[in-house]
């Protein structure tokens, strides 16, 4: 009965083997820290594509009455650099680190589906493209990256430029869902033995609970797109305010995604610089229990705020109030977690290499976003803020000086893991200072330029209202920034061949990811820890330090059921097949899978374009091409 | 045969081996977080339904007759009694559903067998009740677009076919399920190892079941 499932298992002996190279093996990889890579090369691809987005942005408004980009483009180009930013810079360079960190971190050798893992990336990639590319043919998205309805709809925007930001998203939709199914399930049912949910590494917790907040928040804007795809290429009236459709849904549920989004961003950052600032401060991390519920504190109380973004459209008192004392509320479980890196630094034995410089830059320049998030909660404040530069201020402070300086201290953290290489210190140090400094001399002005009356999204402005300075100065500051951006670059393709050499464990840090080479094997771990603690690194080097947390051992019997022994440095080099471990095959079918939904969907453009035959055709054909790749990618054995 | 044997047995060994930090099969957990986001889908799809109950600027409508401007006489949309038919099936397919699975989980048991049928009957009776269902739903979509509501009419037609039609979908993507699961029950055979690939099946053919009861509710019985 079973044994037409194991028989393959020959067959595909051969097709093993991370260790594979050429665009092949990256294009059937369902290893998850391969997958990760390719997340983070994809993602930082973009951030360049999303900076040069801001940069002509800026250009554009240096000074008063200036005419660089056509003013059709320049829409395009603000809606553009919010939906990369957004969507293809930040969820998907925490989803490198979500796929490389956490099977590592919780002792697993892959995620849950490792195939379905594929399928996430690969969705990623060509949704990516597709929401991009046009751009070049100036039909790039034109009407903000929140598309509000009515303004996304047939009727105010006919042309091509807002399906494919509808279609995009809501293929980008799919990518981050079946990521969330598989880490839910990686995290809850994959931890070592031992590695119960309190000791589990704050990165990893931080991930938990953003993929929550990705399924239940996701699912409203699909529905909200699949009614902007509906009015828009099928003819309903969901939006149209002639037809009795009302202007504030779009709103709602665009929100209602929105406001958890904000801490999908976020919330990985968080997770990441909870892993620096201990290792750095060669400490515990402060009040680790709080952390972790204040961190769901947030995703919780995130779906409750969704509103403060609508105060400019006359809800009422009562609705006003509810939402503006939520928000307020969000800044509690912030401000804990806030206080508690600093108590970890606190009395610490204090190293500042490149990652923990950016840590400590995240605690400060958060600190001022939130403290301008506070103040536009307050609906009065926000009455005259909205849709002013201060906003934007107030959002890049959390994105670039919060979610972005979070990455780039995961990505000096973790690059020796991920390479076997250090990145240069000093050029780190000069990227570090130059962002430092390029972003608040790009973003502290927006305040000041916002409270002076400059809206978002404008073209261009007159001289003589108070703003040229302050427009000149952030134009001055993003120029530093893609400096910053192309020293980081360098530095990080340089290290990647002539870095130095890392070892296992170059910070001496405390988790397990560190127990194992540097990169890791295919199979992660060639021994299943048995893990008895919240540290257990720091129980093997520094037992001082850990003396003050709980220790205990997990049941002998579930050691035994995983083959499991206690932790120790791996240094273990052998192949799967030598081991004995099973590793999943290679495999094509989850990339074709996603092929075929970017071809159904494609289908819709073309539907648009008037050739209904045709448009049946590519949805049709894309659709049996998807149904039938997933039918084999369902019946093939996994390993 | 031997060799064929000594496979089977190695391949189940390794799954034993398999060690969870819960003891439960991965998939048992993926599908529970799936059906958390649906429920967020189909709140979404279903508070929009609701939001715009009543604010068509023309007919037909739900619940009452309307008269175009034209003097056109428009019947109440909705057909409850064909409906509550369809549900009636719908329904009775989640008992066939539990039966399966029951079938399935308990094969090969002494003092089972033929007790309550088998798990390929039981998989057809399910998948042919959705197809049912999904038959009705085809008939009703048919006959109110000769009664002059279509997805373009107004903002009831809008938002009823959008909702229905994504349960209609989700009823359509179960069936093709249960009959692959009939192909793989026909061709090698269900057994106890495989009932984690019936009950996931289960999970979410009851839940869009349950779906179906709250659109029925808030749809069709409440005016």
């Amino acid at each position: 009965m079973a044994s037409s499932a194991a028989s393959p298992t020959h067959a595909h002996a051969a097709s093993h083997a991370s260790e594979q190279s050429g665009l092949w093996s990256w294009l059937t990889t369902v290893d998850h820290k391969r997958i990760g890579i390719l997340y983070l090369y994809t993602a930082l691809f973009y951030l360049l594509v999303g900076g040069l987005e801001a940069t002509l942005i800026r250009t554009q408004l240096a000074k008063p009455n200036l005419s660089i980009v056509s003013a059709e483009f320049y829409n395009q180009l603000f809606t553009m650099h919010g939906t990369t930013m957004v969507f293809l810079v930040i969820m998907p360079l925490s989803a490198a680190f979500f796929n490389y960190l956490i099977p590592l971190q919780i002792g697993a050798r892959d995620v849950a589906f490792p195939r379905l893992n594929a399928f996430s990336y690969w969705v990623y990639a060509l949704g990516g493209l597709f929401i991009t590319l046009p751009i070049f043919w100036g039909l790039a998205p034109n009407g903000g990256w929140f598309g509000y309805a009515p303004l996304s709809g047939p009727t105010y925007s006919g042309g091509y430029n807002m399906d494919f930001w509808v279609i995009g998203l809501q293929v980008l939709g799919i990518s981050s869902l079946a990521a969330a199914f598989n880490f839910i399930t990686t995290i809850i049912n994959m931890r070592a033995p031992g590695m119960t949910l309190m000791r589990m590494p704050m990165f990893t917790w931080m991930s938990f609970v953003v993929q929550f907040l990705v399924i239940l928040a996701f699912p409203v804007i699909t529905a909200a797109l699949f009614f902007l795809q509906f009015d828009r290429f099928f003819g309903t009236h969901f939006y149209e305010v002639a037809a009795g459709g009302d202007p504030l849904l779009w709103q709602h549920l665009f929100w209602v995604f929105g406001h958890p989004e904000v801490y999908i961003l976020i919330l990985p950052a968080f997770g990441l610089v909870s892993e620096v600032l201990p290792t750095h401060s060669r400490k515990p991390l402060f009040g680790y229990n709080v952390m972790v519920y204040s961190g769901a504190m947030i995703g919780f109380l995130g779906f409750g705020v969704w509103a403060h973004h609508m105060f400019s459209v006359g809800m009422g008192p009562v609705a006003d109030s509810i939402f503006s004392l939520a928000t307020m509320l969000i800044g509690i479980p912030t401000g804990v977690k806030i206080f508690n890196w600093i108590a970890t630094m606190y009395g610490g034995s204090l190293r500042f290499p490149t990652s923990m410089k950016f840590a400590i830059g995240l605690i400060a320049m958060f600190t001022i976003g939130g403290i301008s998030g506070v103040m536009h909660s307050s609906p009065p404040s926000d009455l005259q803020q909205t849709d002013t530069y201060f906003i934007v201020a107030h959002f890049h402070y959390v994105l670039y000086g919060g979610a972005m300086m979070g990455i780039f201290a995961g990505i000096y953290h973790y690059f020796p893991k991920m390479t076997g290489r250090l990145m240069s210190e000093t050029l780190g140090s000069w990227q570090f200072w130059l962002n430092f400094i390029g972003l608040n001399l790009t973003f502290f002005p927006m305040h000041f330029s916002g409270m002076l009356g400059m809206p978002r999204r404008i073209y261009t402005y007159d001289a003589g209202q108070g703003w040229d300075l302050f427009n000149m100065m952030s134009t001055v500051g993003t120029y530093m920034l893609l400096v910053a951006g192309l020293i980081f670059a360098y530095n990080f393709f340089r290290s990647k061949k002539h870095g130095e050499v890392a070892g296992s464990d170059p910070w001496g840090a405390p988790t397990l990811e560190w127990s194992i080479p540097s990169p890791p094997p295919e199979y992660n771990f060639a021994q299943i820890p048995e893990v008895t603690s919240r540290y257990p690194m720091w129980d093997l080097k520094a037992p001082d330090r850990t003396a003050g947390i709980e220790h205990s051992h997990p049941d002998a019997e579930v050691i035994a059921e995983a083959h499991a022994v206690p932790v120790h440095e791996e240094t273990e080099r052998g192949t799967a097949k030598e081991l004995g471990i099973p590793i999943p095959f290679s495999t094509i079918k989850p990339f074709l899978v996603a092929l075929g939904i970017i071809i159904l969907f494609s289908g819709l453009i073309v539907l648009h374009l008037g050739n209904f035959p045709l448009a049946m055709a590519t949805m049709l054909g894309g659709g049996a091409f998807m149904v039938g790749s997933l039918y084999a990618w369902l019946t093939s054995p996994l390993e | 045969m031997t060799t064929a044997t000594a496979a089977a047995g190695a391949h189940e060994a390794h799954e034993h081996t398999h060690y969870t930090s819960t003891g439960l099969d991965n998939k048992k957990i993926a599908i529970w977080a799936f059906i958390g986001s649906e429920c967020m889908l189909f709140g979404s799809l279903i508070s929009t339904y609701l939001v715009y109950k009543g604010r068509s600027v023309a007919g037909p409508f739900p619940h009452e007759a309307w008269t175009s401007p034209t003097g056109q006489v428009f019947k109440p949309i909705l057909d409850i009694p064909v409906t509550s038919a369809s549900t009636f099936v719908l329904l009775m397919s989640s008992l066939f559903m539990v039966l399966a699975l029951a079938a399935v989980e308990n094969k090969g048991k002494p003092g089972y067998e033929g007790t309550l049928g088998s798990s390929k009957f039981w998989l057809f009776a399910t998948a042919l009740a959705g197809a049912t269902f999904l038959g009705f739903q085809a008939y009703e979509f048919t006959s109110f677009v000769h009664e002059g509501l279509t997805i373009r009419t107004n903002l009831f037609g809008s938002s009823f076919f959008t909702l229905t039609g994504f349960h209609g979908t989700h009823v359509a993507v179960g069936v093709l399920w249960l009959m692959t699961l009939l192909f793989i029950d026909m061709k090698r055979g269900l057994g106890p190892k495989d009932a984690i690939l019936v009950d996931i099946c289960a999970l979410y053919w009851h839940f869009v079941d349950v779906v179906w009861i709250v659109i029925f509710a808030l749809v069709y019985l409440i005016k």
